[in-house]
C-alpha cells in the first residue's frame, strides 16, 4: 500500500488577537504519513494539539506553514493552499471527519442526516437511505427515532447519528476524534467494527483515541506530539 | 468550468464616503457564498452592486449568461439585464414588501414571474403557483389571499416561491430571516437550506447573523468599512479567524 496522506513541515499557531495578541504554538515542522488501508493514532498530552491536527487536515484550521497533501482521483492537493472549492469537493469526495458533537440542523431527521452525505455525492436518495439505516442500526439507535431530527436525542444517541454518519459515505480518508468517548461498551466495539472494516476497504485513518486499549485494537501505529 | 459570477476590484463610494472598496472573488455554480460584518460595514451595498441594482464606481461584475457567454454587467442593454433579473436571477430582499406585489393574489405573486417569462396557459400558471406555495409551505387555500393577510414568516416564503419559480441559477438575499422571530427563522432557514441543495443554486447571502452564515453557506467573506478583510470556507473563518476583527466578530456570539 502506499501513502494517500502525507503532511510535511506543518506548523500551526494562534493568535489571539482580543487578548493582547498572545500567541499560542501548537506545532513546528511535523511530518507524517498515512498509507491506504492502515489506522494511525495521534497520541499525546491533553492541549498538544490532536484535535487540531484533524482539523489543519479537514481544512477548518488553517496552517502558517508546510503541506497537507491528499490523494485522489484528480492526484495530490494540498489542502493548505487549495481553492475554498477544491477543498469542498475533497470533503465530498475523499475525506470524512466524525466528533463525538453532531451538528444538529432544525427539521432534518436522523436517517436524511446520515444519508446526506452519500446523496451529495449523488447515490439516489433510497440507496443512500438504505444504508442509512444499516448503520443507525448497528449502532442501536431505536427504529423508531430514525424519522425525527436528533434535536431532542440524547448526547450518546447524536454521537452515534453523526458516526453512522462518517462511516457511511465511504471516504478513502476517515477522521476520526474521540469517536468512541462516553459510549457503553457494546456502542464501543460496534465504533470498532466499523473502523476496522474501513480500514479493510482500504480507508486511511488518522485518529485520536483516549482510551489505550481501544487505540490498540484500532490502530497499528501512531504518531505521537509530545 | 467558468465561474458563474466573477467581481473584480468592486467599488462603489458615495461622494467622499466609500461604500465598498475593491472586492474581488468568483462564485460557482451551485456554491453559497455568506457575506457577514455590522451594519455599515457595506455588505448591502455590494450585494446591489453585484445584482445590478446600483453602478459600480469602478471594477467589473462578469456573469456567465446561460448560453455560455461572459458578460460584463455594466455593458449589457438595459432590456438583457431586465430579462437576467426576471428569469436566471432571484433577489430576496430583507423586508417581502420589496419582492412582493403587495396589491395581488399571493398566487398572482408567483404566476406574474412566470408570465414575465412567455407562460400565458392560466391552467398551468396555476398548477406551478400552487405546486411552489406548496413547497414553500403555505396552505393550498392561502393561494388567493393578499400578502397583507400573511404573517412576517409567510411573506418571506412566498418571496422564495416567487423567486424560484422561473428556476434562477443565482439568488441573492439580504438578511432573508431579518425580523422575523427566532422560531419562524428557523423553519425558513431550513427551507432555504433544503432548496438551494435540491435544485444545485448558488447564492449571495448578506448577513449579520453568523448562525445564518454557518447554516447555509460553504464560503464566507468578512466585510469591515467596506473591505473585505478575510474570506475562506465557513468553518474556518468561524472556528480559526485570523483577522483580529473577525476574532472579534466571532467571540461576541452568545452560546446557548
Amino acid at each position: 500500500m502506499s501513502a494517500v496522506l502525507k503532511i510535511e513541515n506543518l506548523s500551526k499557531s494562534f493568535v489571539l488577537h482580543q487578548q493582547a495578541g498572545v500567541r499560542i504554538p501548537v506545532f513546528d515542522c511535523l511530518n507524517a504519513e498515512v498509507e491506504a488501508g492502515e489506522a494511525v493514532a495521534v497520541t499525546g498530552p491533553s492541549g498538544r494539539g490532536k484535535s487540531s491536527l484533524l482539523k489543519l487536515v479537514y481544512g477548518t484550521y488553517r496552517a502558517n506553514a508546510g503541506a497537507i497533501n491528499v490523494l485522489s482521483n484528480v492526484g495530490w492537493t494540498d489542502v493548505v493552499t487549495a481553492a475554498p472549492r477544491d477543498v469542498i469537493e475533497l470533503r465530498r469526495d475523499v475525506i470524512g471527519y466524525v466528533t463525538q458533537f453532531l451538528r444538529v440542523i432544525p427539521r432534518v431527521p436522523a436517517e436524511m442526516v446520515v444519508a446526506e452525505p452519500m446523496m451529495d455525492r449523488g447515490i439516489v436518495q433510497e440507496q443512500a437511505l438504505e444504508r442509512a439505516r444499516t448503520l443507525l442500526e448497528r449502532l442501536n439507535i431505536p427504529e423508531r427515532l430514525w424519522h425525527l431530527s436528533p434535536m431532542t436525542f440524547s448526547g450518546g444517541e447524536q454521537q452515534r447519528v453523526n458516526i453512522a454518519r462518517g462511516f457511511a459515505a465511504h471516504f478513502p480518508i476517515l477522521l476520526l476524534d474521540e469517536p468512541t468517548a462516553s459510549l457503553d461498551t457494546d456502542n464501543r466495539n460496534r465504533v470498532l467494527e466499523l473502523v476496522a472494516e474501513a480500514r479493510g476497504q482500504g480507508s486511511a485513518i488518522l485518529a485520536v483515541f483516549h482510551d489505550e486499549a481501544e487505540r490498540r485494537i484500532a490502530c497499528s501505529r501512531s504518531i505521537g506530539l509530545d | 468550468m467558468t465561474a458563474l459570477l466573477s467581481a473584480q476590484s468592486v467599488s462603489k463610494s458615495y461622494g467622499a464616503r466609500a461604500g465598498c472598496m475593491d472586492v474581488c472573488f468568483d462564485l460557482w455554480p451551485g456554491e453559497v457564498l455568506a457575506i457577514v460584518g455590522e451594519s455599515g460595514s457595506g455588505k448591502t451595498t455590494l450585494l446591489r452592486c453585484l445584482s445590478g441594482h446600483l453602478p459600480a464606481s469602478s471594477g467589473k461584475v462578469h456573469y456567465s449568461m446561460r448560453d455560455g457567454r461572459h458578460v460584463a454587467l455594466d455593458e449589457m442593454s438595459e432590456a438583457e439585464r431586465r430579462l437576467l433579473m426576471r428569469t436566471d436571477w432571484g433577489f430576496v430582499h430583507q423586508d417581502a414588501r420589496d419582492g412582493l406585489r403587495m396589491g395581488v393574489s399571493a398566487g398572482a405573486n408567483v404566476g406574474e414571474r412566470m408570465m414575465a417569462v412567455g407562460e400565458r396557459h392560466y391552467g398551468h400558471i396555476r398548477a406551478t403557483a400552487t405546486d411552489w406555495l406548496e413547497r414553500v409551505e403555505i396552505p393550498e387555500d392561502r393561494i388567493d389571499d393578499s400578502p397583507w393577510s400573511y404573517s412576517g414568516g409567510m411573506r418571506q416564503r412566498l418571496q422564495i416561491a416567487r423567486n424560484l419559480v422561473t428556476s434562477p441559477r443565482l439568488v441573492f438575499m439580504d438578511e432573508p430571516t431579518g425580523g422575523l422571530d427566532v422560531s419562524v427563522q428557523a423553519r425558513l432557514l431550513d427551507l432555504i437550506r433544503g432548496l438551494v441543495k435540491r435544485l444545485d443554486l448558488a447564492a449571495i447571502v448578506v448577513t449579520h447573523d453568523l448562525a445564518v452564515a454557518r447554516l447555509l453557506s460553504s464560503r464566507m467573506m468578512v466585510m469591515q468599512q467596506g473591505r473585505v478583510i478575510e474570506q475562506g470556507l465557513t468553518d474556518q473563518i468561524l472556528e480559526d479567524p485570523q483577522a483580529p476583527y473577525t476574532q472579534l466578530l466571532v467571540s461576541s456570539v452568545l452560546q446557548v
